[in-house]
């Protein structure tokens, strides 16, 4: 069995022994089905709301706590077996630094993929059930890009964790670090555009202007998801900027595919070099 | 054949030596015991040869190769590092299993294993209910997975009950029939003395002494001490050891007790078995302990 797979198999066997997997399915679901029921609820009622609203408030809620939860998921994995001390045996072991990081990123990965997977497909198929105006023939399509998108979200994130947890020295600089790298994405950086947008009164060019929300995973998350709903624009607020003939969803979903191979490359880069 | 050759290996950081133009061999099927104060480079030492830390200067070779090439040889290779700890969660036969796949050792090995640490009764449940004695024995079947031919030992004994430290010098001593070298790193002294080939005593990240017992008794000229238990009411003994430039160190009516080097030992006791008044004799030679402490503390008089 490959170095890889055994890491992999080894960080799955943790999350399911402490019931990360099954609590993180949990949460999905009523997430997704509190969304689904009472997204409507700021207009005074309640009752499923049509699909494109629903979407886009599973796309807002995903982009708070998916980047939180797979950040949390991955910030100790090397700093934390470094206190423990296994990291020092683990490196006397045939498996190559790159291997065992690799290995733990997807190992993480296929963790948080499967409690998206089950939670939010959970979710799709109960939605299917309850509500009656919604059809099997537009919600798969939809939950489907959702769920992968999601998963791909996940994986930016850990990707960012592993970088953390490869040059920090201890663990509680990790976990500030990756809260930092949350606000940063999630609050600050939308805001700090919008700032940009509203000082220059729209001076920094409208064709290049779509391509700084690249600079953010979790506006690709966004822009991926809302874009096949019309009417959802009233509630793209900022991601308005960007226009489809601008933003194809292959250019998305490669600056997705980006933003993971960066920062696990970098973080095999100074692992290699990392003293233990 | 020498499995780990150092020549004049340095190690700096920043500011401080860790290591300074050491030269260290080990052939096959050699018990090397690596000794020295905390911060005397034993730690450095196992982690130059393991590949952890590049040398500042000189060579490292491990099986003949550059040991940051480790994957020729880290199937062969086992390493207790020192405090181990392991996966709270698992169970010391899952975490055990998972080594053991990394290593790519038989399955059946685990079970083996567990059994010759005397761990078989705990195997099943978490590691996070192990005494620091079970952790380390834990440690010591991780580091015995596969078939090692270089063993480094990072205070192996520590928080094991004398039983279990017995066993363990077993192990080693069959491990070494077998052709397997040893590298043991050891604050506890008494006992090892038997089981290792050779002594290596750093301090300041230099070699102040190496050889076997015997070499470093040889090198050190410490004396040997008798106690002579008997019946006498007279100094007479005293005197008359005292005339036979015999150092007499303590004394009372019922115990004398004398240093003497150990050239001049065997006549010293014969001439004391032809007495009538000696009811026992009690003779101790410098152990590893003794040796230790002098060379230390001689490297520590010494200009460096």
């Amino acid at each position: 069995m490959s170095a890889i797979l055994i890491v992999a198999l080894k960080e799955l066997q943790d999350a399911l022994r402490n019931r990360w997997i099954i609590s993180i399915t949990v949460i999905f679901v009523l997430f997704a089905m509190g969304l689904a029921y009472f997204g409507t609820a700021a207009s005074g009622q309640t009752g499923f709301s049509p699909l494109s609203t629903m979407m886009v408030s599973l796309a807002s809620l995903a982009i708070f706590i998916i980047p939180l939860i797979a950040l949390l998921l991955a910030y100790d994995s090397i700093i934390g077996e470094e206190e423990l001390g296994t990291l020092l045996l683990l490196l006397t072991y045939p498996l190559g630094r790159w291997q065992l990081l690799i290995g733990k990123f997807s190992g993480q990965v296929i963790s948080l993929g499967i409690a998206t997977l089950l939670g939010f497909s959970l979710a799709g198929v109960l939605i299917l059930g309850l509500a009656e105006d919604i059809t099997a023939s537009e919600l798969i399509p939809a939950f489907a890009l959702f769920i992968f998108s999601a998963i791909a979200l996940g994986a930016v994130f850990i990707a960012i964790a592993l970088l953390i947890s490869c040059f920090v020295n201890e663990k509680s600089k990790a976990a500030g670090f990756s809260l930092f790298v949350w606000f940063l994405f999630v609050l600050i950086f939308d805001l700090a555009l919008l700032g940009l947008l509203v000082a220059t009164e729209g001076g920094v060019g409208a064709h290049f202007f779509p391509y700084l929300l690249l600079c953010n995973p979790t506006d690709i998350f966004r822009l991926l998801n809302i874009s096949g709903f019309e009417a959802s624009q009233v509630q793209a607020g900022l991601l308005s900027v960007a226009s489809p003939e601008l933003l194809s969803t292959k250019i998305l979903v490669s600056s997705l595919l980006l933003w993971i191979i960066t920062p696990l490359s970098i973080a095999i880069w100074l692992f290699e070099r990392k003293n233990v | 054949m020498s499995i780990v050759s150092l020549s004049q290996v340095s190690k700096y950081y920043s500011k401080l030596i860790a290591l300074d133009k050491l030269d260290l061999d080990i052939t096959a099927g050699e018990i090397l015991a690596l000794l020295g104060h905390n911060g005397a480079g034993k730690t450095t030492t196992m982690k130059l040869i393991l590949g952890l830390l590049r040398a500042s200067n000189g060579s490292v070779k491990v099986f003949g190769q550059s040991p940051q090439n480790n994957h020729y040889f880290s199937q062969q290779l086992g390493y207790l590092p020192e405090n181990v700890h392991f996966y709270e969660n698992l169970t010391g036969k899952e975490v055990l299993r998972y080594f053991a796949r990394l290593k790519q050792a038989k399955k059946q090995q685990v079970q083996a294993l567990l059994e010759q640490v005397g761990l078989e009764d705990a195997a099943n449940r978490r590691v996070k209910t192990y005494s620091k004695g079970m952790r380390q024995r834990l440690g010591l079947a991780q580091a015995l997975l596969g078939k090692p031919r270089l063993l480094l030992l990072d205070e192996p004994t520590v928080g094991l009950d004398p039983l279990a430290t017995k066993d363990l010098y077993m192990t080693l001593d069959s491990l070494r029939k077998e052709g397997v070298s040893i590298i043991l790193c050891s604050h506890i002294l008494p006992g090892i003395e038997r089981h290792i080939d050779r002594a290596v005593i750093l301090e300041h990240g230099q070699l102040v002494a190496t050889g076997s017992l015997e070499a470093l008794r040889q090198q050190a000229c410490l004396p040997s001490s008798i106690r002579v238990q008997g019946n006498w009411h007279s100094n007479e003994l005293q005197e008359a050891l005292r005339k036979q430039a015999v150092t007499v160190t303590a004394c009372n009516d019922e115990e004398i007790e004398l240093q003497i080097l150990s050239e001049r030992k065997l006549e010293i006791l014969r001439y004391l078995l032809n007495r009538t008044d000696i009811h026992n004799i009690e003779t101790h030679d410098p152990m590893l302990e003794e040796l230790y402490v002098y060379f230390t503390r001689r490297s520590m008089c010494l200009p460096s």
